[in-house]
């Protein structure tokens, strides 16, 4: 498949299936039929050429395909002489510009785990091959196709009919799609330095599921935050590993390298955010991205700022990583110390967790008291669940211990 | 989150001979129960691989300084208990359903079909790092 049909096919599925999913009331069956007219165009169409209405042509043969499975099943039940009639719901006249919105709901349905969620909203939304997927997961393209086809089972199974929330339901469903949108950013953003560079790009498919869902819902403010916090963080992205694929933290990142483009345009859509006064956690994170972003060096950081809004996250969600956050920001704005107490009872809440431990090395490293940073970071090397941080862990250690800053 | 079940030669929990010495029954029906677990995981979206490895007499231990030759030695080994049989990947959303699944692989059909209860090593493949740093 050519680049250019690809990317047409992408921005096309989403349409599509609304389209078809709408006409014949069943999110499920149309997704089945758009994804076999999605495989029949990219053969099609770069032998063919491509039709006059490429949108019409997909609706066409995904809707003939409805129709053959509706003959098949009709058939079918009339030779086990069951009753119950298959109808086909009349075409809706509900304009086709939302059908984003709509697919995002039906995916990041509450019964599905966002990691389940996650490969259907990629294919049914970003038009994403399950083979893509696939790859992007590392699993076989048959495990992938399970875990979609056993996602759609259960939306079916919820018999939720495929139009959008009421207004009452509709905040609470938009949590969750931004969730699942944040997760698959993550994902992407973890997974996409290093060697791997022929896997699917998840974070860029992330922001262009968010930008298209900003556009639908300009006016919601942690929607615009959560993509200012993709903005703000991707823009880092060619600064954050090394040839090898290995981590550079961000103290020590050449900042030339970070996109002052994607910055600028995270910070206006923070500032235009903030301005509605309705804070929320995506806001106050992508307003921590920004203030890095903004520091020239990372010794002129602006922390007490940076301390004040991980306060305000920590009041708000409660999380202790969050407390793990404020303690760095608080040990480089009012030293050490202050960092070193905020740790305090923290075992309780969080564990044995590696984390903890590579905090509490750091803020000892800069208290100057190199046994227990050395310490402490062999306890977080032994700790960690991923492998590069491990290795930049035991790195950090064994410098330390052997004096060779 | 992935994680690597590993099966090795050792004693199994039930004490049963090894598997040369079971009727053809028996290790048909021990074959049947991986196959339709494996079915199962893969059904489930959770398999990632599995494979089950050739015998410790076909296993090799290679050592080399990066400048000779390498020493290479044959089996059979006297601590061939130690050696991995197969393995099966799974890539499942908590660490319980490691477990779960592991504890389902231990208790594979053996000798009369009485569950083996075998020993499963479960240990988490080390992921992508967070997207903080």
């Amino acid at each position: 498949m050519t680049p250019g049909t690809e990317g047409l096919l992408r921005g096309l599925a989403p349409q599509a299936l609304g389209a078809v999913a709408r006409r014949y009331g069943s999110f499920a069956d149309a997704e089945d039929a758009v994804q076999e007219a999605l495989v029949a165009a990219a053969t099609a169409w770069p032998a063919d050429g491509l039709p006059d209405n490429p949108l019409a042509w997909l609706v066409r043969v995904a809707s003939r395909r409805m129709v053959d499975q509706h003959r098949r099943d009709d058939a079918r039940r009339r030779r086990e002489d069951v009753a119950a009639s298959w109808s086909i719901a009349p075409p809706e006249s509900a304009p086709g510009r939302d059908d984003t919105l709509l697919l995002l709901f039906t995916c990041c349905h509450p019964a599905l785990t966002p990691a389940s969620a996650i490969p259907l909203a990629l294919r049914a939304v970003a038009g994403l091959t399950t083979r893509e997927i696939a790859a992007a997961f590392l699993v076989p393209e048959a495990t992938m196709a399970q875990r979609i086809s056993r996602a759609k089972a259960r939306i079916k199974a919820s018999d939720e009919p495929f139009r959008l929330p009421s207004p009452a339901e509709r905040g609470a469903r938009l949590r969750l799609v931004l969730h699942v949108l944040y997760l698959l950013f993550n994902e992407g953003y973890a997974s996409n330095s290093g060697p791997d560079v022929a896997r699917t790009d998840l974070s860029g498919e992330a922001i262009r599921l968010t930008r298209i869902l900003h556009a639908t819902l300009p006016d919601d403010p942690e929607l615009a935050g959560l993509l200012a916090l993709m903005l703000l963080t991707d823009a880092r992205r060619p600064a954050r590993s090394g040839p090898d694929g290995e981590l550079i933290p961000l103290a020590v990142q050449d900042r030339t390298r970070w996109d002052r483009r994607l910055i600028a345009e995270g910070e206006a859509l923070l500032t235009e955010a903030l301005s509605h006064g309705q804070v929320g956690e995506y806001q106050l994170q992508a307003a921590v991205s920004a203030v890095h972003d903004q520091a020239p060096r990372y010794a002129v950081t602006d922390w007490a700022e940076i301390q004040a809004l991980y306060g305000l996250l920590e009041n708000m969600t409660g999380n202790p990583m969050v407390r793990l956050n404020r303690a760095v920001a608080s040990a480089m704005a009012d030293g050490p110390s202050h960092g070193l107490a905020l740790l305090d009872g923290l075992e309780e809440r969080l564990g044995d967790h590696h984390r903890l431990h590579a905090v509490r090395a750091h803020l000892a490293e800069l208290a100057g008291d190199i046994p227990t940073a050395v310490a402490e970071l062999r306890r977080a090397a032994a700790g960690a669940t991923n492998l590069r941080e491990r290795h930049h862990l035991t790195t950090r250690a064994a410098r330390l211990a052997g004096g060779d800053r | 989150m992935r994680f690597l079940l590993l099966m090795n030669y050792g004693e199994v929990g039930s004490g049963c001979a090894p598997m040369t010495e079971w009727s053809p029954a028996d290790i048909k029906a021990h074959i049947d129960f991986q196959h339709a677990l494996n079915a199962e995981l893969m059904e489930r979206g959770e398999l990632v691989d599995a494979q089950g490895l050739a015998g410790p007499d076909q296993a090799r231990f290679v050592v080399s300084d990066g400048a000779g030759a390498p020493v290479v030695t044959d089996g059979p080994f006297p601590e061939s208990k130690e050696l991995v049989a197969g393995y099966r990947m799974v890539d499942v959303e908590a660490a319980e359903r490691a477990i779960e699944i592991a504890a389902q692989t231990s208790a594979a059909p053996g000798q009369d079909g009485v569950p083996l209860r075998q020993p499963i090593e479960v240990r988490q493949v080390l992921s992508a790092p967070d997207p903080e740093l």
